[in-house]
This record gives C-alpha cells, structure tokens and sequence, in this order.
C-alpha cells in the first residue's frame, strides 16, 4: 500500500498532506471495486447471453423500482461522503491559523518573487521555517499564474487585480518543487521555484544573512549570480541561444535595432532601462514580456550584472 | 384490426406494412449528381454527410496536432519544435478537437442524418437554414485557419485572460471564427427541436421517441441556451482587444475571474453538448445488439434532461483555485457531485439491458462496450475532481488532462465510432470488414489506454498541464503516453482504410443488417432521397424486441402524397406471412 501510494502521489510534506491523501485513496479503492464489477458484469453478460441463434427470445424486463432505486441511492449516499470529507479538508487548507509566519509572494512572468519581513527579496527560492505555519499572500504583477507545492498539496492560482493566498505547515525539511499551473505563456514550463524548509534556528540565520554575503564578492561573480538568482537565464541564455529574450552572448557593445526602428547600443544606460523599464525599448522580433525588476535590483547589484554581461563576447 | 384501434382514440387509420426495397436502383446518393447539386443540397441524409466529410479533416488535422505534442514530450527539454510552436499546437489541437470536431460531431453528422428518419420524416423542420447552419460551420473554420496562417494563437482553447488580451498572435480571428461557429450549433439545436416537436409519424409519442432523440433533443436545449453566452463573452473580449473598454484585463480596470465565470458558464455544458448526444448512441447500440427491450426506458431519457439541466449549474468547478469564494466552491461541488447520479444510472441500464439479452458482439457493441469501460473511468475520476480538497492538488495536472480524455475521447469519441459503425450501412449501403474493424477497436482501446492512463499517475505526482518541459522524474510515463498516442495513429490508419475499402468495394448492406426495430432500419440502404414514400405509422416502442418486425413496418394505406405505391396489403395478412 505504502509503495503504491509513493507511486500515485508525491511524499506528503504538509500536515494536511495526509488528510488529502486519504480522500484520494478512498475515491480510488471505492472507484477500482465499483469498475471492477462494472467490467466484470459488460465481460461476463457478453459471454453468457452472446447471441445463440437469430431466433433468440430476450425477456422483457422494462424497469425494476427496488433494484433502479438500490443503484441512486448507493451512489448517492457515497458521494455525498466524499463531497463532505473533501469540504472539510477544503475548509482546512483555506483557513490559515493567527499565529502563521506571512511571506508576500509576486508572480511575474516567468519568476517568482519572495519578499521577507526583513525587507528582503529572494527570487524563486522560497525560505520557510519547519513545524511553524506558513501564510503565503500572493499577487501577480501579470497575467494569470497559479502557485502549487505538490508536496505541501497546495495551489493557488495568482492574481493581477487581488490578493490570494495559501498557507501550510512543513513537517520536515528539505527541498520541494514549485511550479507554476496556470498556463502564462512561452516559459510558463520553467517558472519553477524550489523550497526550502529549515530548521526553526537556520530559517532565522538565514533571514539575518540572506543577501549580505554578497558584499565581499567580485562584481563579476556577484552578476552571474545574480542571473541565475533572479531567472534572467529563463529567458536570456548565456550562450547564444535564443530564448524569449536575446542571449547575453555578445550582447555588449553590440548594436541592436528595435521595434520601431531606432537603433540602440547596449550600453549602461540601456542595460540599466532594460532592467528597471524593460517595455520602453523592445529588440525587434522579441515580445514585450519581461516583468520590471525596479525595486527588486539594487543599483550595486545591476552594476555588478553589468560588469558581468560585459564579460559575455 | 387490433393495430388500428390502438393507434388513436379519435382517428381511426388504414394501415398496411410497406416492406424496405432491398439496395435500390436510384438511392439518395445517386439520386442528384455532380458537385453543385451537393453543394446545394437541402438532404438532411446529404448535409450530415458534409459534415461528416468536415469533421472528418478537423479531427485529422487535431490528431496530427496531437501527434506533435506526444513527440515533442519524448524528451524533458526541446525536442524539435520550440515552445511558442508548441503552445500554438496545444492551442489549436484543443479548439479544433472541441469547437470543430466534437461539438459537431454527433449532433451535426449522425443527428443530421438519422433524427428525421427516426421520427419518419422527410427531412428536417427547417431544411434550408439546415444547409446554412453547415455554410456558417464553414466559414467559421475558414476564419480559424485564417487566424493560424496568420501569427496562430498561443492561448490555449479557453482564451484566458489577461494572458488573451496581451499575447501577440491572432487571438481575435480566431475568437471570431469559434463566434460564428456558435450560430451554426445553435440553429442546429434549433431546428432539431422543432423537428422533434412537429414533425414525428403517427404514433411516436413522447414515451416512444428513440433514446437517441432524447439525447439529442437534451443536447439542443444545451445548445441554443449556453452557446449564446459563448458569443457574448468573445464579443466581450473582442471589444476588449479592439477597443480597450476594460471588462477581463485587470490593467483596463477588469476582472479575470468574471471572464473564467463567462466562459465556463458555456464551455461546461458544451461538455454535455458533446457527451449526452452519445447516451443516446449507447442506449440504440445497446438495445439492438442486446436484441431487447432497454432496461428504464424513462430513467435513460429523463436522466439526460436532468444532466442537462444540472449542467448549468456545475462551471464553478472549473475554477476552484481561482479565488472564488469558500461558499461558491462547496455549492459547485455539490452540485457537481449531483451530475454524477443521473450519469451513474444510465451505465447501470445499459448494463441491465445486456442482462438475458441476446448479445452479438458486433462492431458497434463493440465500441459500446469500451465506451462503458473507458466513460466509467472518465466519471470515477471526475468524482476525484470534484471532491474540493483534493482537486486543489489535481487541479490544472495531467491528471485533470486524462480526465477529460476519458470523458471526450474515451467516452464520446468511441460513441460516436459506435455510431459511425451502427448506421454506416444504412448511410452508405455499404458493410465494413467485420474482422478489421474490431482489430482498429482493441489496437484503439489498447494504445487509449497507454496514453492516457499513465498520465492519470503523472498528474497525481504533480506534473502540470500545458508544460513544454518537465522534470526527468516524468520523462518514463511522458514516452509511454507518447507510444500509445502512436498506437492510436495506427488504428486510425487502419479504420480508414477498411472505410474507404468499404466504400469502394464494400459488400452491399441490406436495409436492416443489424436486426433492429428501429425506424431507419425499415426503409432501404441507402434511403432514398425523400426517405420515406409512406407515411410511417408506429405502434410499438423503439426497442419492443418481442414484437414482430411486421409491426414496425406498418404505413397509412391510402396513399396521400403523389407517391405510388403498391396494393395494400393488411396487418394481419402480413402476420401470417411472418408466421
């Protein structure tokens, strides 16, 4: 059963998780006797009553009230157990408990970003304490995307016009996959995140640190990676393949024609509007997709990914 | 005259039996030739073949599209198309599978051609706006081609928005061509209400009425009253891209949820557009090749009604993780879970009317039996879905994808191949091989199975849908499904061919092959091009096997309507011939 179950769903995570997985293995054990009689019944009536000559004289057996009524009411009675049992897990996973730790999430096509109590801002990596609630309140800076830890059995699609959220508990820690289920356009497959679950004392040291220990490292080093950090490589490769943005590759000091004709140097000064106003200027042949990173970047951290697209020829 | 009297209580009518010509001379095939006079034509018989012709290409060129798909899902990372080529194909390969092959396909081809022979009609009740409802049909699909040929369309079939309204792409010729698409669904529905209102023979009462018309008279109500908030939220969302007036995209000062409320509020019953005119195919297989009286008559037709009806209230259930209210999902839910009973006892009567029947396992029983299994498992997982706490994490998963495979494929499109088998004689008088036809079915049930079977797993596992790449962890059960989408290619190769072979070299079908009591089986295959030259009198049910064929045969003895016919021979002479 248990390997079974590791087969069918991913390892319960969340301290809800295991309340989902039971509802999801009575409808299948309830489904599997109810098919297997049904297929028992089309194979065993097509044998025994195949067609014997053309003469063949069936019954006439028009209706049954006992047996017809037998065949509502069962259904009935198990569905009803299963839209209660689901209810009451729907009304758990939607009801968040006071005391839960908040992080403020932004869906942007195609990253997600996490914004901490500190101020502090990680792009798809989410930090999370173990055994302690988690509330996560979500927002899209686009169009739709949808939030979802199959480990945790949680989602939530993300909104541009509201607040939605989510919230579970981890029981353990660990890495979980993210991923984005609302479809969001052409790399809506690789706006995935991962989690990461600490330990309640390395959630905090984290917390403290996250982001300092770039002070002390090479702009060349820091900018690549703080591409990698931030997704840029989800649409800008780094080695001239074309993605849903130009590649880095030779980009600097190149010139490039835009939508409207102009023809523009990749200097500082574009890369800079690049990052913080990504739609004034589109290169020709490319969509106007990139999400803002203006509050996001420091201007010590995109001089650092300026030094390091320089070193991309 | 027993038959006479029980006939009416106010009129008294003379009625003989008018035996089917076996393969006539001149049919309605041959009747008119060249290709204006089909171009042109207002046959009922004719128009469903047109059809048929049309959906015929539209769920070749899906299939390939989904053939692309399944090939490109061969590896996690890009295999040969990139992935704005695959959006478009996933985009097109839903819309054309739905809006161009399923919504049509029995209402429009089979419904077409059998619905006026079922009630002894010579045609539909409005047979020219018949002819437009295909041309509109036509030129709707024109504008969707038009739309792939310039910039294609990257939205998926629902058009979500904000994402729509953004995209470059031609999302509005392409919204426009499902837009007047729409027209062609609901004339359709229309005319096939007031036929099936007016125009039925002497004696087809409503408690006579074949399944299938009960199926399909559900289907019409779904359609003339849910297409029309089809054509208002795509007028929306067209004024909304042209002329900016703020209703879905949240930049315009709109609101997202109330486009999935609108579209959902069509695009759910259209699942039951495409689903109930099968119970009806079902239900008339069944009986036949059960040779038997079907099991709950009344709980068949009336259950399709109130999945009709019921329909309307289920859309929610779509939109459970999309931020509507706590108390919106639990009344969704429920009443979701309500769908699920009518449903239920239909595969309950079929299986009773299989009970002591006497079965030969033909063809279309054939696919009647796989549409049972497959349809079960479409339903069972349906009930997956809808219970609330475990559709948070099945939503928008593979899981919910082969769920719908199950329901539309599984379910309806071995429907519609039942059906497609059942009345092929009797459109082209014309038999299939027998041998060849249930080696497509078990290659097709088998290869069905391995696509989309694994997917169930995958989804549970967490894998989402319209994913270009995906984690290795998936790459086994993506290149399984991927085989079995194959497998399904090569049985479709080989049905048609049989068909086409059938076509050209085909042993000639006699009118009644199948044995049924049904109406269309009692004239000639193929019919002739006014149908009947008789007025058609019933006095038994559909399905009242334990009755003799003479007394489904019967006709007004006084010919009335120009139409010779020969000497008149009484009821109960021609019992005693039977005897």
């Amino acid at each position: 059963m248990n390997r079974l179950s590791e087969f069918m769903l991913p390892p319960a995570k969340s301290t809800l998780a295991a309340e989902t997985d039971a509802l999801f293995h009575f409808i299948n054990v309830t489904s599997i006797i109810l098919l297997a009689g049904i297929t028992f019944a089309i194979i065993y009536f097509s044998w025994k009553y195949r067609r014997r000559s053309e003469d063949d004289v069936t019954p006439v057996i028009t209706h049954n009230n006992k047996l017809e009524i037998t065949w509502s009411v069962i259904p009935l009675i198990l569905v009803m157990i299963v839209f209660g049992w689901g209810f009451t897990g729907y009304l758990n996973l939607t009801t968040a408990p006071d005391d839960s730790y908040e992080i403020r999430v932004v869906g942007k096509s195609w990253l997600w970003e996490f914004h901490y109590e500190t101020g502090h801002v990680s792009v798809n990596e989410l930090h999370v304490p173990v055994n302690r609630p988690v509330k996560l309140i979500m927002s899209s800076d686009d169009v739709l995307h949808s939030f979802y830890i199959p480990d945790f059995r949680v989602k939530m699609d993300v909104l541009p016009n509201r607040y939605t959220s989510v919230w579970f508990e981890a029981i353990e820690t660990g890495e979980s996959i993210i991923y984005c289920a609302e479809y969001c356009g052409n790399a809506h497959s690789n706006m995935l995140a991962t989690t990461y679950v600490h330990s309640v004392e390395d959630f905090e040291t984290w917390l403290e640190t996250a982001g300092s220990a770039d002070d002390d490292m090479d702009p060349v080093e820091l900018g690549e990676q703080l591409v990698t950090r931030n997704a840029c490589d989800t649409c800008h490769s780094t080695d001239g393949t074309r993605l849903q943005g130009p590649s880095f590759q030779g980009l600097w000091g190149s010139e490039r024609e835009m939508q409207d004709g102009e023809i523009v140097t990749v200097d500082e000064n574009y890369v800079r509007e690049s990052i913080l106003e990504p739609n004034a200027r589109i290169t020709a042949g490319y969509d106007p997709v990139m999400p803002s990173y203006s509050g996001t970047l420091s201007d010590r951290q995109i001089d650092a990914i300026i030094e390091y697209l320089k070193t991309l020829q | 005259m027993a038959t006479n009297e029980e006939n009416s209580n106010t009129k008294k009518l003379q009625v003989r039996r008018f035996k089917p010509e076996e393969n006539p001379e001149k049919h309605y095939l041959n009747e008119e030739k060249g290709i204006w006079a089909w171009m042109t034509t207002v046959d009922h018989k004719k128009i469903g073949l047109l059809y048929l012709g049309s959906i015929t290409f539209f769920f070749f060129v899906g299939g390939v599209l989904a053939l692309l798909l399944r090939t490109e899902l061969l590896t996690p990372a890009q295999s040969f198309i990139d992935a704005d080529t695959y959006n478009q194909v996933f985009t097109l390969h839903g819309a054309i599978m739905i809006f161009f092959f399923l919504i049509p396909s029995v209402p429009a081809v089979l419904g077409n051609f059998v619905l006026p022979l079922q009630l002894g009609a010579k045609d539909v009740a409005f047979p020219r706006l018949n002819l437009a409802s295909y041309y509109i049909y036509v030129i709707g699909a024109a504008f969707t081609l038009f739309a792939i040929f310039t910039g294609g369309v990257d939205t998926g079939w629902t058009f979500y928005t904000p994402y729509s309204a953004t995209t470059s792409g031609n999302v509005m010729a392409m919204t426009f061509g499902v837009f007047i698409l729409g027209f062609s669904s609901i004339l359709t529905g229309l005319n096939f209400i007031v036929t099936i209102h007016k125009m039925r023979a002497p004696g087809i009462t409503w408690n006579k009425l074949p399944l299938n018309l009960w199926g399909l008279y559900a289907t019409s109500l779904i359609q003339i009253l849910a297409t029309p908030v089809l054509a208002i939220t795509l007028l929306l969302l067209t004024m909304e891209r042209l002329l900016q007036i703020g209703i879905f995209d949240p930049a315009l000062g709109g609101d997202p949820v109330l486009y999935q409320h609108f579209f959902w509020f069509y695009s759910h019953p259209a699942v039951y557009i495409m689903i109930v005119p099968g119970f009806g195919i079902i239900s008339e297989v069944i009986s036949t090749f059960s040779r038997k009286v079907i099991f709950g008559y009344w709980a068949i037709a009336l259950s399709s009604l109130a999945i009709a009806f019921i329909g309307f209230l289920v859309w929610g259930h779509h939109m459970f993780t999309a931020g509507q209210s706590s108390l919106a999902n639990m009344v969704f839910s429920f009443l979701t879970f309500l769908v699920g009973i009518p449903t239920g006892i239909k595969i309950f009567n079929w299986l009773a009317t299989m009970y002591r029947g006497s079965i030969d396992m033909k063809t279309p029983m054939l696919y009647a039996q796989v549409f049972l299994f497959l349809f079960t498992i479409g339903g069972f997982t349906g009930i997956m879905l809808g219970a609330l706490s475990v559709d948070i994490h099945l939503h928008d998963t593979y899981y919910v994808v082969a769920h719908f495979h199950y329901v539309m494929m599984g379910g309806m499109v071995m429907a519609f191949l039942a059906g497609l088998h059942y009345w092929w004689p009797k459109m082209f008088g014309k038999m299939y091989s027998e041998f060849w036809a249930k080696i497509s079915c078990a290659i097709l049930f088998v290869g069905f199975n391995m696509t989309f079977l694994p997917q169930f797993v995958m989804g549970a596992q967490g894998m989402p849908r319209r994913y270009f790449n995906y984690i290795d962890q998936f790459q086994s059960f993506h290149q399984f499904s991927t085989i079995g989408a194959y497998v399904m290619g090569v049985a479709f190769v080989i049905m048609a061919i049989y068909l086409v072979h059938s076509l050209l070299k085909g042993k000639r079908a006699s009118s009644n092959p199948w044995g049924s009591r049904a109406l269309e089986w009692q004239i000639s295959s193929p019919p002739s091009l006014h149908n009947f030259h008789h007025v058609p009198v019933i006095v038994n049910g559909p399905y009242d096997y334990h009755k003799p064929m003479s007394e489904f045969q019967l006709g007004i003895a006084a010919s009335h309507n120009g139409h010779h016919a020969e000497e008149a021979v009484s009821v109960s002479q021609s019992e005693k011939e039977q005897a």
